[in-house]
């Protein structure tokens, strides 16, 4: 076996040294009744050629883009990876090193991770990131903890366009401690339906998503006020981070914690996983806050470097005490991210924004003109919801044919909405791409 | 002594992304424009990001020469304890990164899927069949993920019962995200000792078992690389008051082919694919912590599970008493695709070796430096051996001091200061990847410092001194915060 160094005269040798005959005399301390003596059954090792052959055929059962014209979101969006960033996140240096404890050999992670923390502050509009949690869905549950230690309260109202899975993650977080969760409906337009925030009391946090699960964006600032006036804090979820570089950041309208989904940022899609769970907050809450941070500092010369800091807040020094259980993150994912918005820049992300931004206007558009509905009224990013006629499910069956993915069936999700089918246009889909779907839809 | 590892060689200064950079550069191709502007509404609209502009060669030098300040696996020897910081092969890399696993989108109908979810179902069958256990989730993101997962777990199978227990026991060797994920669920950790041998006698387990008590929370081999001899005892004990033994088995990598879990009183176990089946720790993750499970506990894993039907794979929810679900999604599957591709190139005998070669290793550097160093339990070790700084205290040098000078040999630390239970612990894990030559050379690097400590104190305390940067301090930037730019 190529990853395995050792000669038999190694072994030999080694062994010796130890003061035992062979390989299994090197487990006198596991009691015999312990010992598994059968062989294990699994498939006989496999050549690196034929692991290619194996994995090839794998991956060629899968529909996948370019092949397919993938209008589907929901969560998991395609986005152009430029070469640069794939090709730099492959080197070793940074994949093959472990979490960050040992400063002086560990600075390349932890520089780039502090920009990965002041990029994503900058972004969501925000004073502090953490340096990454598993995945929107975690980093919503995780938010949602942190607001009900800070607050001390027991009750969280989340809005029912928050992403379905999202909440469900949420729902399994917070349900051993016995924390209520109240659900709040939306309104025709698109947007959450905030009039049974009036009658609450006890609130730690409401939660909303904007661009909410319909694509919407939501009036953050006006939530704000509402969660503030009864000490609750605003937690802003998002699925779809480019929606920034075109709208207004939920730290200016007055989030308090802004957790979500970054796999839009150079992160490939991959089944759903790994992704990128981003975290934000203000100082005044940064020792409530989950997850690591490396903070900037100097060394016995002065010289710039950079730690990892605040671990009191962690589960390796408090234990039971700590501010959350995480301690392996997704770091290589927040370096792509951070790789992903230098190459894009301030003024590319906007423009890129925008063109997303275009493109889906036009499908909209398109699709208005063919005498469909949209849905909701309210100003959408990259998605939105529109209503296609009964039966549309053999259409939808007769496109993945032609090799067309037409948007999510909403109805398993929202059963009000059959019919109902949540598009999503990015950068990948020419003017081409969504004539053909018009096309196909109308016929 | 052969010539150390450790030299000086020319690195690069780099300076923070936005103090590089010039508005209007790009290092982006930004895709062609063919329709139209459409209005914006402007109260909703923004000013954009304030991030730096800088061209593709910028960023490109930029991360090439932060890269040169890291060390991995691939620059040499990384003896972290408990992290198994094994060789990441290349060939996973690959697998991962073929457009049919990359581009996947995870909520396209399951006919459209069959590549993925065939993949997630045979791992499943190949960790169960590793681990001795009964079913798998692969849907945690990290260990301390799949510890919440086994907690989570736990609570559901007392609550089907219609109890609510309030506490877990918790050996003092264990990880510190043991008692934190225990409290997510509401658990109340119990702590327990060690005894003189370093493992759990099942007197001090019994001493705490009740009927109160949902479970014990076990690492084996356990944070002093030990196997937990009296583990089916304690089991005992632990099941005769109605409790559950859970296995955080992220030291799995010393007894694959040699222990099967499921067969020595475990109901629960964690893994972690980023340590003992070879994927990369990216600096801090992705992971991925799959939970195993025995029979009785399969109705309460996470949802949704992957199911065969006729020779095809389905996504089911259709478990009513399921913990939910721990991410949006299935899992880290990027991660496992690299854990199946290491499994089928290792095969049944391949992944014994490895943990026998794990195991030789570490007992082989037990015996070379015992004498060098203190070592508390000087028994037969598992794939890590523990070591302390009491001889070398005399002479007021400290394990960090000695760490920190095998940075300028050329060596990534040992895990330090954990598990607490010993005083100035060096714990060393030298995984089975590194070859007699390699670990010869890293046994000479400790005998070389343990000298210097005794005759140039002040070398260790000025250590490194051939790093990007020398001691940090760590002290102010925990007590003025600079976490952004």
């Amino acid at each position: 076996m190529r990853y395995l160094p050792h000669t038999s005269e190694d072994i030999t040798s080694m062994l010796a040294e130890v003061g035992v005959d062979d390989l299994d005399g090197l487990f006198p301390t596991i009691p015999e009744d312990c010992r598994y003596r059968d062989e294990l059954n699994l498939p006989e090792p496999l050549t690196e050629w034929e692991l290619n052959d194996r994995m090839g055929a794998l991956s060629d059962s899968m529909a996948v883009s370019p092949e397919y014209k993938m209008f589907i979101g929901a969560g998991s969006y395609e986005h152009y990876i430029p070469a640069s960033v794939s090709n730099l996140l492959g080197r070793s240096e940074f994949v093959t090193s472990y979490t960050p404890y040992q400063p002086e050999i560990s600075q390349g992670t932890l520089q780039a991770i502090y920009e990965y923390q002041t990029l994503t502050a900058r972004l969501l509009g925000m004073e502090v990131a953490n340096a990454s949690i598993y995945d929107g869905a975690s980093a919503l549950a995780e938010a949602l903890l942190m607001a009900l230690r800070i607050t001390r309260k027991r009750k969280v109202a989340i809005s029912s366009l928050i992403h379905p899975f999202y909440r469900r993650v949420v729902q399994t977080y917070l349900e051993p401690s016995g924390y209520e969760i109240v659900e709040l409906p939306y309104l025709d337009d698109g947007r959450t339906d905030l009039s049974r925030l009036a009658g609450m009391d006890d609130l730690a946090a409401v939660a909303v998503q904007s661009p909410n699960f319909f694509g919407c964006i939501e009036n953050l600032k006006e939530i704000g006020e509402m969660a503030h006036e009864k000490s609750a804090l605003l937690v802003a979820s998002f699925t779809e981070p480019l929606a920034y570089g075109l709208f207004k950041n939920p730290g200016s309208q007055g989030a308090d914690i802004v957790c979500g989904e970054g796999q839009s940022l150079g992160i490939p899609q991959s089944f759903g996983g790994p992704v990128l769970g981003m975290f934000a907050s203000n100082m005044k809450y940064v020792r409530s806050m989950p997850g690591r941070l490396v903070g900037k500092t100097t060394d016995l010369d002065g010289k710039r470097g950079f730690v990892l800091t605040l671990a009191t807040r962690e589960q390796h020094i408090r234990r039971e005490k700590a501010t959350s259980n995480i301690c392996t993150n997704n770091s290589l994912c927040a370096l792509a991210a951070a790789m992903y918005m230098a190459s894009i820049g301030g003024t590319g992300m906007r423009e890129l924004a925008k063109l997303n931004y275009d493109k889906s206007e036009y499908l909209k558009s398109e699709l208005k003109k063919a005498g469909f509905k949209i849905s909701f009224e309210s100003p959408t990013f990259n998605e939105f919801v529109v209503e296609f006629s009964a039966g549309f499910e053999k259409t939808y069956e007769r496109l993945l044919e032609k090799k067309i993915v037409a948007g999510l069936p909403l109805a398993p999700y929202y059963p009000e909405l059959s019919s109902h089918y949540l598009l999503c246009v990015t950068e990948t889909r020419t003017r081409e791409d969504i004539d053909a779907l018009v096309r196909e839809v109308k016929s | 002594m052969k010539e150390s590892l450790g030299t000086s060689g020319l690195i690069l200064n780099e300076p923070l992304l936005w103090e590089k950079g010039k508005k209007g550069r790009r290092g982006f191709s930004l895709p062609r424009r063919d329709v139209e502007f459409s209005p914006l509404n402007e109260e909703l609209a923004g000013e954009g990001p304030d991030f730096p502009d800088l061209s593709e060669v910028d960023v490109v030098r930029h991360y090439t020469r932060l890269s040169t300040w890291n060390f991995g696996v691939d620059t040499g020897m990384y003896p972290l304890g408990s992290c198994t910081m094994k060789y990441n092969p290349k060939t996973n890399e690959r697998q991962a990164g073929l457009q049919g696993f990359a581009g996947a989108h995870p909520l396209l109908p399951a006919g459209l899927s069959q590549g993925t979810l065939k993949l997630m179902f045979e791992l499943e069958q190949y960790l169960s069949e590793i681990t001795g256990m009964d079913a798998v989730t692969l849907q945690p993101a990290a260990g301390a993920h799949g510890e919440f997962t086994g907690m989570l777990v736990i609570y559901a199978y007392h609550k089907s019962k219609g109890q609510r227990r309030s506490k877990i026991i918790v050996p003092d060797t264990a990880h510190g995200t043991n008692p934190a994920s225990a409290m997510l669920c509401g658990y109340q950790s119990v702590p327990v000792k060690s005894n003189e041998q370093g493992i759990l006698s099942p007197e001090a387990v019994a001493d705490v078992m009740d009927e109160d008590t949902a479970g014990i929370m076990v690492t084996n081999p356990n944070t002093l690389g030990l196997f937990e001899e009296n583990i089916k005892k304690i089991a005992e004990i632990v099941h005769a008051k109605g409790g559950l033994v859970y296995c955080d088995g992220a030291n799995m990598n010393a007894v694959m082919g040699i222990v099967h879990m499921g067969e020595i009183g475990i109901d629960v176990l964690h893994l972690n694919l980023h340590k003992t089946f070879s994927t990369p720790h990216g600096g801090g993750g992705p992971g991925s912590g799959p939970v195993c499970v025995k029979k009785h506990l399969e109705p309460f894993l996470p949802v949704p599970r992957v199911v065969e039907e006729n020779g095809k794979y389905l996504l089911s929810e259709d478990f009513p008493q399921s913990v939910g679900k721990l991410q949006a999604f299935y899992g880290n599957f990027g991660v496992m695709i690299k854990a199946y591709s290491y499994i089928l190139s290792m095969g049944p005998g391949g992944l014994k070796k490895a943990s026998q070669l794990a195991v030789l290793n570490a007992n082989y550097i037990k015996e070379k430096l015992k004498g060098v160093f203190h070592l508390p339990y000087d028994r037969p070790c598992m794939h890590e051996c523990v070591f302390s700084d009491e001889f070398q205290n005399a002479d007021k040098v400290t394990t960090l001091d000695m760490v920190k000078r095998l940075m300028d040999y050329g060596y990534h630390p040992p895990t330090i200061y954990f598990p607490l239970v010993v005083h100035g612990s060096i714990m060393i894990e030298p995984t089975e990847t590194e070859s007699k030559e390699d670990i010869d050379l890293f046994i000479e690097a400790l005998k070389a410092i343990a000298d210097e400590a005794k005759k140039n104190p002040a070398l260790l305390h000025n250590a490194p001194s051939r790093c990007k940067v020398r001691r940090l301090d760590e002290t102010t930037a925990a007590r003025k915060p600079c976490l952004a730019g």
